[in-house]
């Protein structure tokens, strides 16, 4: 096992660069669960980012919260600001695991960790997160809802680390995170629906439920049109385009769709006069 | 009185097994079946690893006979050629590093030539799946009271009901480890379990030795739920035969996904009931039947299905009471001991159907069982005559009170009424369960604890009893200090030594206070009977009489010792299981009240009530902890731990997917004591340890059955199962009206 550990973003880029396989551990808390279990993982290179301090402070411009690369939960948790603007992020971070997870665990390493069922991220996405990805060949910036492709599949080049995640600073009239999991604390989502609205229009996010989370367009544009809602199963032909719940062990897709439903429908039936 | 071991368990520094420090130890692994049913084909060894390296044991290394004993020799300790089970030990490799024996584990393929295998215990196997006598019955019993057939035929309503309920797997916090070396040519074995004599008894003719050759020693165990009843000796056995081939101290240590998936489970059952009633809803007739999942091998199973049965028909009295038991073979990881020991399975069938015959009735559940709850005087299914002075109507109307039941009911109608998707409900179990070994088992077992007058004028109790997170150690020294009148600080509880102390039995059956703990009382007796003191003698004077004994006797042991007697007048036919099953029973009745939100079919659990009858509290703070605790385990058992089996095998082997409740999910805990003392229990002690977990899974369901109105008949009732059952458009209780 090789460790690499680079004291500033500039060496943890050259880092990424001159180790095209080497895998970036922010907290580790995605990595550790299952090392004893996973001998293959033992030979790999790692590229520990916990020296990169700079990456770690969340800041605020006119018009965005920044967070950084390494950014907590707890981070999030602990901002009065955040809870003010953003609540459905604190709402997020406290649903991930047990406090010693919320705070060592990264919301950037959330998104590349690309579990579909990955809290934090659906929070992001509700707020229309853009993820920032620099190396030493340059920045992109993509939206956090265009990100995914597939499952664990992402746009994201071997070299690049994601340190910032921008979020737009908006009105939102309508802030709602589910989270359905198997237990009410430190559990993974079996189905899980967040909702925000704002000038912007609505967003409507999914985890647990797709090979990746995602928006869901047809729910969006549902809600956009004002058409009438009168119980849970007139949401289902939205959802079925969205989504493409799945048996596992944790659930089934039965379960899946139909609490996608339900928590979707008495959590707006209080908000959208078009629910009734 | 504070927890003897408390701070050092708090504070971190209690050494488990895995954190003792051995000079040149090497690391084992165990090499497992892939496949449930078959012939060993081959064994490839990966051309990657260095095989040198390693030690490697297979069955042609056991000196003695190749079996687990415990009730049977089926079991083999390394499979010879034939697997029967996912996960059945085949080789064993030892390595001085950790890692290396960890990953040198994965590079062993075990090719097996796949038998058809029998996963489904419901189901009667064909031919080709026979493998166990000629019908893969493990045991089969029954218990007979009255004429079933003719009080059923005669009553004018018969109810009739089927209760499954699923594995459970232990989640002890330590996972299963050994270690094992030499000490000249004694076979030394240090480990976490309940059984220090069991392992001895198993380790015997598997390593063809004496008991003088082997010394088993308890380190400090970090739960045990029966999980470390039989399964230890697996353990121990596969560390002592890789230390003999070796030479070398081994440490065999489960990580936690080998824990889940290789060890014992709560045995899966299902459970038919058809009872005949009155109209005032007294028990005519009782007509059982239980079936179990025993898996591969035979392990406890057949004691398992012998306390579920004699438990079967509850704590109520019925003139007529049949009970068919089977156990059945399936190539699953063999099932085993779990707390309750096949009872929580029978109560939550017999209790979840009382609900069901109230709600047929039309009969408040409360009413139904005081009028078939057992009077002193009536007699159990076996015959047994209940004559103990506990007023079991009174605990149940306790339970009530304290749980608010009138006022909750008239609430949960409204909100009910009102709320868009939640609603709630209140339900209760009353239960029993029988404390020590079953029938003559007390007097097989032949118990012994001694008490050693040492020079210094302290008392050390030699006991076999572990103290596996439960209290043992803390319980004996009350007991021990208030009868020989000492400072608890002047009592000792030794190291559980097979060398050093004498066999008291297993660590099981909710035996050890009441049980071994009165021996603990008579061997002070003997103690002071030895130095000439009369009965209320103790304190300084027996230290200085101590004292003197051994000024004049020096280089002598001074030994108080007691043996197991019966209580007079028990009488058990073994044969016809008739009499007295037990010395003692626990009685408790519990209240729960719960929440189902209908959004997403997930039940939580408000608040719960506990009255139980376990005869004197030796240890308040204790007693309610193992109360809290037996609740816990049961509220999840009925709620939470889903086993998903493939194969025979876990599938969700990990803490991730197999969930135990957090804080989060459990209710405020309330329980309430009523101590009616049994004269032969230590201090009038009755057994604690299962009670509370027997009755806390049809609490919780019957509460939901309330709130949602259906009848769910299966555990765990997962949200998904939930959601099936509120799909189901007919309900599953039938009611006949007889034609008389």
């Amino acid at each position: 096992m090789t460790v690499l550990l680079p004291g500033s973003l500039d060496e943890a880029l050259q880092a990424m660069a001159s180790h095209p396989t080497a895998l970036p551990v922010a907290g580790g808390t995605d990595l550790l669960v299952h090392w004893p279990q996973r001998p293959e993982l033992h030979r790999q290179t790692f590229v520990d980012l916990s020296a990169v301090q700079e990456l770690r402070p969340l800041r605020w411009t006119t018009d965005e919260l920044v967070l950084g690369g390494l950014t907590t939960y707890w981070d999030v948790i602990e901002d009065g600001r955040v809870r003010e603007e953003f609540p459905l992020l604190v709402e997020a971070a406290r649903q991930i695991g047990s406090i010693q997870i919320q705070a060592r665990g990264t919301w950037a390493g959330n998104i590349i960790n690309g579990s579909p069922a990955a809290d934090g991220v659906a929070a992001l996405m509700a707020y229309d997160g853009v993820v920032v990805l620099d190396s030493t060949r340059g920045r992109s910036e993509i939206p956090l809802a265009e990100f995914y492709s597939g499952y664990k599949q992402m746009r994201r080049a071997p070299d690049e680390l994601v340190t910032q995640i921008r979020l737009p600073r908006r009105e939102y009239s309508v802030q709602i995170f589910e989270k359905v999991g198997s237990r009410r604390a430190q559990a993974i989502a079996k189905v899980g629906v967040t909702v925000t609205r704002s000038a912007s229009g609505w967003r409507v996010v999914a985890h647990s439920v797709a090979p990746f989370v995602c928006r869901c367009t047809a729910l969006e544009r549902c809600l956009e049109s004002e058409a009438s809602v009168g119980s849970p199963d007139d949401l289902l032909p939205a959802i079925r385009e969205d989504v493409s719940p799945i048996d596992d062990l944790r659930s089934s897709a039965a379960y899946r769709e139909r609490v996608m439903a339900r928590v979707l429908y008495y959590g707006l039936l209080e908000v959208c006069p078009s629910f009734h | 009185m504070l927890r003897r071991e408390g701070l050092s368990k708090l504070t971190g520094r209690e050494r488990y097994v895995d954190d003792l420090p051995v000079d040149d130890v090497l690391w084992g692994a165990t090499v497992r079946s892939p496949e449930p049913r078959g012939r060993i084909a081959e064994i490839r060894y990966s051309p990657t690893v260095d095989w040198s390296e390693f030690v490697i044991v297979d069955h042609t290394d056991i000196p003695g006979r190749n079996a687990v004993y415990l009730i049977e020799y089926d079991q083999p300790a390394l499979a010879p050629g034939y697997v029967r089970h996912v996960h059945e030990p085949v080789l064993l490799l030892a390595h001085p590093s950790r890692e290396a024996v960890r990953r040198a584990a994965r590079e062993v393929e075990v090719i097996v030539e796949p038998d058809p295998p029998v996963l489904d215990f419901r189901i009667d196997p064909g031919p080709p799946l026979v493998q166990y006598g000629v019908d893969n019955v493990l045991k089969r019993l029954s218990i007979l009271k009255g004429d079933v057939e003719r009080a059923l035929s005669a009553a004018p309503i018969v109810v009739e009901g089927v209760y499954e309920t699923g594995a459970q797997e232990h989640v002890y916090l330590e996972t299963q480890g050994m270690l094992a070396y030499l000490d000249g040519d004694v076979l030394v074995i240090k480990g976490s379990m309940q059984c220090p004599y069991y392992v001895l008894k198993a380790l015997k003719p598997a390593l063809d030795r004496t008991e003088a050759g082997i010394r088993v020693i308890q380190t400090p165990t970090g739960g045990g739920f029966g999980g470390k009843e039989e399964f230890p000796s697996m353990v121990a056995l596969h560390a002592g035969l890789l230390a003999l081939k070796s030479g070398r101290p081994v440490k065999l240590i489960y990580d936690r996904p080998e824990d889940m998936v290789a060890t014992t489970k709560r045995h899966p059952s299902r459970i038919r009931h058809r009872t005949g009633v009155d109209e005032d809803g007294r028990l005519l007739a009782q007509d059982i039947e239980v079936v179990m999942d025993g898996g591969a091998y035979v392990t406890l199973t057949p004691v398992v299905l012998s306390r579920s049965m004699i438990h079967a028909a509850g704590p109520y009295s019925c003139d007529n009471v049949r009970i068919l038991g089977r156990a059945m073979f399936t190539n699953s990881v063999p099932f085993g001991a779990f707390r309750g020991f096949g009872n929580p399975q029978a109560h939550f069938a017999l209790e979840r159907h009382m609900d069901v015959i109230a709600h047929t009735l039309g009969m408040d559940p409360a009413e139904l069982r005081r009028i078939n709850l057992i009077r002193d005087g009536q007699t159990t299914a076996t015959g047994q005559v209940i004559r103990d002075g506990v007023d079991r109507i009174r605990n149940l109307d306790r339970a009530l009170e304290l749980s608010g039941v009138e006022r909750r009911r008239r609430e949960h109608w409204l909100f009910n009424a009102e709320h868009r998707y939640l609603r709630r409900g209140i339900g209760m179990a009353a239960f029993y369960h029988g404390a020590g070994f079953t029938g003559r088992g007390e007097v097989m077992l032949d118990s012994r604890v001694q008490v050693e007058g040492r020079a210094d004028g302290r008392a050390e109790v030699l006991c076999a009893s572990v103290e596996m997170g439960q209290g043992q150690i803390t319980a004996f020294v009350q007991l021990a200090a208030a009868r020989l009148h000492y400072d608890p600080d002047d009592i000792l509880i030794a190291e559980p030594d097979t060398q050093r102390v004498p066999d008291s039995g297993p660590t099981v059956g909710s035996r050890t206070v009441m049980v071994v703990g009165r021996l603990v009382e008579r061997a002070c007796d003997d103690l002071r009977r030895r130095l000439g003191l009369g009965e209320g003698l103790g304190g300084d004077e027996l230290k200085r009489a101590i004292a003197d004994w051994h000024a004049s006797h020096p280089g002598e042991r001074l030994l108080g010792s007691a043996r197991y007697e019966p209580p007079p007048g028990i009488a058990w036919d073994e044969e016809h299981y008739r009499g007295d099953a037990y010395g003692a029973f626990g009685w408790a009745a519990q209240v729960a009240e719960v929440e189902v939100d209908l959004r997403t079919y997930e039940v939580q659990v408000r608040d719960f009530v506990s009255v139980q009858d376990v005869g004197t509290v030796i240890n308040p703070t204790l007693a309610r902890g193992q109360v809290q605790g037996g609740v816990a385990q049961g509220i999840s058992w009925a709620l939470l731990e889903h086993c998903a089996f493939q194969n025979g095998a876990l599938a969700n082997g990990q803490l991730t997917n197999y969930l135990i409740p957090t804080s989060a999910d459990l209710p405020p805990i309330r329980v309430e004591f009523s101590e009616v003392p049994y004269e032969h229990g230590a201090q009038g002690a009755k057994g604690i340890g299962e009670l509370p977990l027997v009755g806390s899974a049809p609490a919780v369901l019957n509460a939901v059955a309330v709130a949602v109105g259906r009848q769910p008949t299966e555990i765990p009732l997962t949200p998904e199962r939930l959601m099936a059952l509120l799909d189901d458009p007919v309900p599953p209780a039938k009611r006949r009206e007889s034609d008389l």
